[in-house]
């Protein structure tokens, strides 16, 4: 007999009693990897400069998130008085709050079996996955553009006009890169279009995984460079632009308010990471069907690829200088939305043609 | 071509990143790794004593006219021998930038710099530093200058027959 899967109908108290734990975990890696990305970040910049980065607070700078964390803590909490305080107070939790639902749908390793049940290693394995990060991927404009907003500043608020326009182009270069995605893998589950790219490459190389990294190599970086410029990262962070706005949509914030937009834009990097793991470089599985990298639990493999992606975006933020505006909006509208375009009608002829 | 200009120019800074990411850097970690200041660096200045022990300054009052910052003061005083001397003299750490005019004006060198950089302190009185911190006991740069030796000696021999001083040049000893 096959073990079930694990639902809320065949097991209501084990079910939750797992998903909690799923939860807990998945939660906790992430903030734990939200706090060393910013040490990570100063270290690697640091040494692309030839500088050594954080090196006080512990063994080479290793707890210097804390002492950022507790100092931010501590900070005297600033609400400006002509500030519109309900959003203000809120803008920061609604950008941060997305960010992290997202991790929900990233399956982090193949089906255990626990007593007469399997489980999936995912918090919730929606069937329209890609449809759910799009659209919390959208919502997340709303905290940058509500924090620009009711800050009552100027610098706040061209930030946040930067980044409504912003991910708004960038949105349909990273949404129409992953249209070509599921035309090829005919599902929007993560779980299925990672369970897709496990199989031989192109069906004929069998050690060789079917990444999608090797059949739409054009939305791999269409997406990456879409993704890093909705995240609002360097070189695409147009609203935070310091040497331009001061500090952009968080200028008026201060406090445990601004660790949260810091902890977001991070939470972000991370989910941008995983996705792009997830969606074309395999997600949880091993880069070659060898018995050595297949042994190797999933989990370790979609953190060493999210890992190396973020460190891809680190690499990038200390090599490239800050794009203009015109250049951003011209790089999103007339490159990237036309090669996307052109991508997604080429992969429907190649399709249709294969069938 | 334009589009291979692009693409290389998209890639090429990558790999120049990477490099320097293997380079070692060139931090100095300060408190517990200390550069070596070459020795004409202009950091705490002290006054010096003659090779007989004796006190350099005679209280010309150069340094602090040359002084930009006038953080020099001092007061002047005649000795039993006729000699100048500073009852006190005070240097305003505060106020110092560190120029080096004053060990330039100095004529006797009593004044000098040195490399000893680390005199920062919270309590901005302390930097204030009178006679007794200034004066050290040694020569600082040059070991064998005496002012005294060269000055108000009387001319007793001939042109080059003097203490340190040189013969007249025989400018047609310089012909091949």
């Amino acid at each position: 007999m096959t073990p079930e899967m694990l639902s809320l109908s065949n097991s209501p108290v084990w079910f939750v009693g797992i998903m909690l734990v799923k939860l807990l975990v998945v939660f906790t890696v992430v903030m734990l990897s939200v706090a060393y990305a910013t040490w990570c970040e100063r270290k690697v910049i640091g040494h692309m400069q030839t500088r050594l980065g954080p090196m006080r607070t512990g063994w080479h700078g290793l707890l210097q998130p804390f002492a950022d964390g507790i100092k931010l803590f501590f900070k005297e909490e600033i609400v400006p008085s002509s500030a519109i305080k309900v959003p203000f107070l809120l803008a920061p939790m609604m950008i941060l709050v997305p960010a992290l639902i997202t991790v929900a749908v990233i399956p982090f390793g193949p089906d255990i079996q626990l007593g007469d049940f399997m489980v999936p290693l995912q918090i919730t394995d929606l069937n329209i996955g890609v449809l759910y990060i799009l659209a919390f991927a959208g919502l997340g404009v709303y905290g940058l553009v509500l924090a620009g907003w009711s800050s009552n500043s100027k610098y706040s608020l061209l930030g946040g006009i930067r980044a409504t326009a912003q991910m708004i182009s960038y949105e349909l270069a990273a949404g129409l890169s992953i249209i070509a995605i599921f035309m090829l893998s005919e599902t929007l589950s993560l779980r299925g279009i990672v369970a897709l790219q496990q199989q031989d490459l192109w069906g004929v190389c069998s050690f060789v995984p079917n990444w999608y990294v090797f059949t739409q190599p054009l939305a791999f970086c269409l997406f990456l460079v879409a993704g890093l410029a909705e995240i609002n990262r360097t070189p695409f962070d147009m609203p935070e632009a310091e040497s331009e706005l001061v500090s952009g949509f968080c200028t008026e914030y201060s406090s445990m308010k601004y660790a949260l937009f810091f902890m977001a834009e991070y939470a972000n990097m991370i989910v941008i990471a995983a996705l792009t793991a997830t969606l074309f470089l395999g997600g949880w599985s091993a880069p070659l069907n060898i018995a050595i990298f297949t042994m190797i639990p999933g989990f370790i493999w979609l953190l060493a690829k999210v890992y190396f992606m973020m460190f891809c975006f680190m690499w990038l933020r200390a090599t490239f200088p800050r794009v203009r505006y015109d250049q951003l909006m011209r790089l999103g509208w007339k490159v990237m939305l036309p090669l996307a375009l052109a991508n997604v009608i080429l992969t429907g002829l190649v399709v249709v043609i294969l069938q | 071509m334009n589009l291979w200009r692009d693409i290389k120019g998209t890639l090429q800074p990558f790999w120049i990143t990477l490099g320097y990411l293997f380079k070692k850097p060139v931090t100095i970690q300060y408190p517990e790794e200390k550069r070596t200041p070459p020795p004409r660096y202009r950091a705490r200045i002290v006054l010096t004593r003659n090779p007989d022990g004796s006190e350099r300054c005679v209280a010309c009052q150069l340094c602090s006219a040359a002084c930009p910052v006038d953080c020099i003061s001092m007061q002047a005083a005649e000795a039993e021998d006729g000699r100048r001397y500073a009852t006190w003299f005070r240097i305003n750490f505060a106020r110092c930038i560190f120029c080096g005019l004053c060990a330039e004006a100095c004529p006797t060198m009593a004044i000098q710099t040195t490399p000893d950089y680390e005199i920062c302190n919270r309590d901005v009185l302390k930097l204030v530093q009178e006679k007794e911190d200034l004066l050290i006991d040694g020569c600082g740069k040059d070991d064998e200058y005496n002012y005294y030796d060269h000055s108000g000696v009387g001319v007793a021999n001939e042109r080059g027959g003097n203490e340190d001083e040189y013969g007249p040049v025989d400018p047609k000893a310089l012909l091949p």
